[in-house]
């Protein structure tokens, strides 16, 4: 038997920037992971990571990261894309930083 | 210093115009990001977890006060105002945009600093000692070797695509303040019947898979450095794995071939080597050598440095703690700490590099030196002139008196940043010198090398530290593995692994209850952690870490 899937969203890293940012469900990229498309569905997974890689002249290394529903939207899941949310730990720079202001 | 000339400063403009037009072709769609990537790299641009980093190269960790003010103007001007100093002898930048970068490489060209060959399978920038042309036990300032090394070694042809990275590290002191023996090539200079030369250690390495650099020669003549190395290179370009990155390492080329073998091969190609290099090396080295030159030490009187050691206890403290002794009798090497307690190791603000430049043109000869464990070095201050020194360093935050104890920690950048990480390590070391500082104890604790990697490939050189702390990822939690003993000095050690790890909440307990252990079982304070750990073996320390398992032991 197959593992079952588990949700995903899309994330990538702005070519630019290189800020975190995640595919919502009408095709935007956003700063903001509870924006993102909870995919619950691995055929729409594949499909919505290769319309994340069909723009590299917007974001670079798309990839899948294992996501659950929150009370605002989609949550991390891994300490590592808890941490892509926010920034780093040392000083509040990143996302935090925006937050804050 | 070493003066850019007409080639070097057209080269490096050069390949700032070259990533220029990449970077356009980048946004403009002609390049793939499979096809700029290997481009970026080559100019040490990565792209970390939360935004690009430009790592740039300071080769031998040297600086004046122009490049240091030039680092803190990019600080300020494409950054977050500071900069982060590694274990390299670089210094990151963590927040640049991809369009600014150009003009950030334009601004390092303008004070002959460069971004090149600061990733990839390249030969990698240079390290020395950073106590170079200053420290009383020297043979030789190993810089102007070194810089021959970073020409020859800039865009050779031949090495532009090794199996992996290459990294070579260089000291003139037989005290190693280089980690030469965890490097892929360690050259320590030493005589022989007068003469000079260097022992050439080979296959070090830390990673996930730390070994200690084998003497491959245990007397190279100066003149015959750049073929015998060059011909060492040459045999692991042929030998070393390209099939796998774990193993493509020249510590595994050596390890597999054998030393023996691997030493026939080199020495069989050294010679066709040596026969394609006409003497130009030595003259340039002579050139070079001409631009290290040692400062002129000034003869003035001392009294004013024994008078404020009497007055003042903070001055003393730091004074003990952070100065070395120099060549010159009246001049001091003083270390700027860049660890501050419950600071980020190795980072320094905009303002902090201002201040240290200042410094070290009014009272340093204007030299200052980057060290592989993430502090500042004024080389040559003029005893007379360490109270002003101190003065104005505590009025920035950078006279924290704990060179080599407890809090004066290496620490990689861990997933507060680096995309490679498994767990965070700059927490960590926050909270570890946090807490030491509350404890008031590590000046009781004494000499202590305590260095924290946030994976495996261990760029904080935890597997040398007397203590190591490993950050992994275990089932989606982060866990911290303790390893002890470890020495990255001409007596280097391997550390070995406690037992199990810990979680993030406790590992600083676990440290403390080790250290406390040290405390208890040291035969009196001149016995460092390192020599008791030698001594005592890891029984006690283990039952330190894990008093649980002594208790089931004992029912």
């Amino acid at each position: 038997m197959s593992r079952r899937f588990t949700p995903k969203v899309v994330t990538a890293n702005a070519l630019i920037e290189g800020d975190v940012i995640y595919l919502t469900a009408d095709d935007r990229w956003s700063k903001q992971h509870h924006e993102a498309e909870l995919i619950e569905d691995e055929a729409h997974a594949e499909i919505r990571l290769l319309f994340a890689q069909a723009q590299p002249d917007r974001v670079v290394g798309p990839y899948l990261a294992e996501a659950r529903p929150g009370a605002h939207g989609p949550e991390p899941v891994h300490f590592r894309e808890a941490f892509r949310t926010r920034g780093p730990s040392n000083y509040a720079h990143g996302k935090q930083e925006a937050e804050a202001h | 210093m070493y003066r850019y000339d007409d080639f070097d400063e057209a080269f490096v403009r050069n390949r700032v115009a070259q990533f220029r037009d990449q970077v356009e072709r980048r946004l403009s769609g002609a390049l793939t990001e499979e096809e700029f990537r290997p481009l970026r790299l080559m100019n040490g641009l990565y792209l970390q977890l939360h935004a690009y980093m430009l790592r740039v190269a300071i080769p031998y960790g040297t600086l004046d006060s122009r490049k240091m003010r030039q680092l803190a103007l990019i600080a300020e001007r494409w950054d977050k105002g500071y900069g982060h100093f590694t274990t390299r002898q670089n210094i990151q930048f963590n927040w640049p945009r991809l369009t600014d970068v150009p003009a950030i490489l334009d601004a390092l060209a303008d004070v002959e600093m460069h971004a090149i060959q600061t990733s990839g399978n390249t030969i990698r920038n240079v390290t020395a000692d950073h106590f170079a042309g200053a420290a009383a036990d020297e043979i030789a300032d190993p810089r102007p070797v070194a810089e021959l090394l970073r020409q020859w070694s800039t865009d050779h042809p031949e090495f532009q695509f090794l199996p992996r990275k290459f990294k070579i590290a260089i000291t003139g002191s037989p005290n190693d303040r280089a980690v030469t023996r965890a490097h892929d090539i360690g050259l320590r200079m030493v005589t022989q019947d007068g003469q000079p030369g260097f022992e050439v250690v080979v296959g070090g390495g830390l990673g996930r898979t730390p070994m200690i650099g084998k003497v491959l020669r245990d007397f190279l003549p100066q003149a015959d450095l750049l073929p015998y190395v060059e011909a060492i290179l040459a045999t692991y370009n042929l030998l070393g794995r390209r099939d796998n990155k774990y193993k493509a390492r020249i510590k595994i080329t050596v390890h597999e071939t054998g030393l023996e073998e691997f030493r026939d091969m080199v020495e069989a190609e050294f010679p066709a080597r040596r026969a394609l290099f006409a003497g130009g090396d030595q003259e340039l080295l002579a050139q070079i050598e001409a631009a290290f030159a040692p400062p002129a030490f000034r003869n003035a009187p001392v009294d004013a440095y024994e008078t404020a050691r009497a007055a003042d206890p903070v001055f003393r403290a730091w004074a003990d703690t952070n100065l070395a002794a120099h060549r010159h009798p009246d001049y001091a090497i003083a270390t700027i700490s860049l660890k501050a307690h419950g600071e980020t190791p190795g980072d320094a603000t905009a303002e902090q590099m201002r201040i240290m430049a200042d410094l070290a043109a009014r009272y340093g000869h204007d030299e200052l030196r980057i060290s592989h464990e993430q502090n500042v070095i004024l080389p040559h201050v003029h005893k007379s002139d360490l109270p002003a020194v101190h003065a104005a360093l505590k009025a920035v935050g950078l006279a924290t008196a704990n060179l080599g104890l407890v809090s004066d920690i290496i620490a990689c950048p861990g997933m507060d940043y680096c995309a490679l990480a498994t767990a965070r390590s700059i927490p960590v070391a926050q909270k570890i010198a946090q807490r030491f500082d509350e404890l008031k104890l590590e000046h009781d604790i004494g000499p202590l090398k305590l260095k924290i990697s946030g994976c495996i490939n261990a760029c904080g050189h935890h597997h040398v530290g007397h203590i190591g702390i490993l950050g992994l990822d275990r089932a989606g939690v982060e866990n911290y593995q303790v390893t002890l003993g470890g020495d990255g000095t001409e007596t280097a050690a391997v550390g070995e692994r406690a037992g199990p790890g810990f979680a993030y909440d406790e590992i600083v307990p676990a440290i403390e209850r080790l250290l406390r252990a040290y405390l208890e079982q040291r035969e009196s304070r001149e016995e460092t952690f390192l020599e008791a750990y030698r001594r005592l073996g890891p029984a006690p320390f283990k039952a330190a870490l894990y008093p649980e398992e002594g208790r089931r032991d004992a029912a």
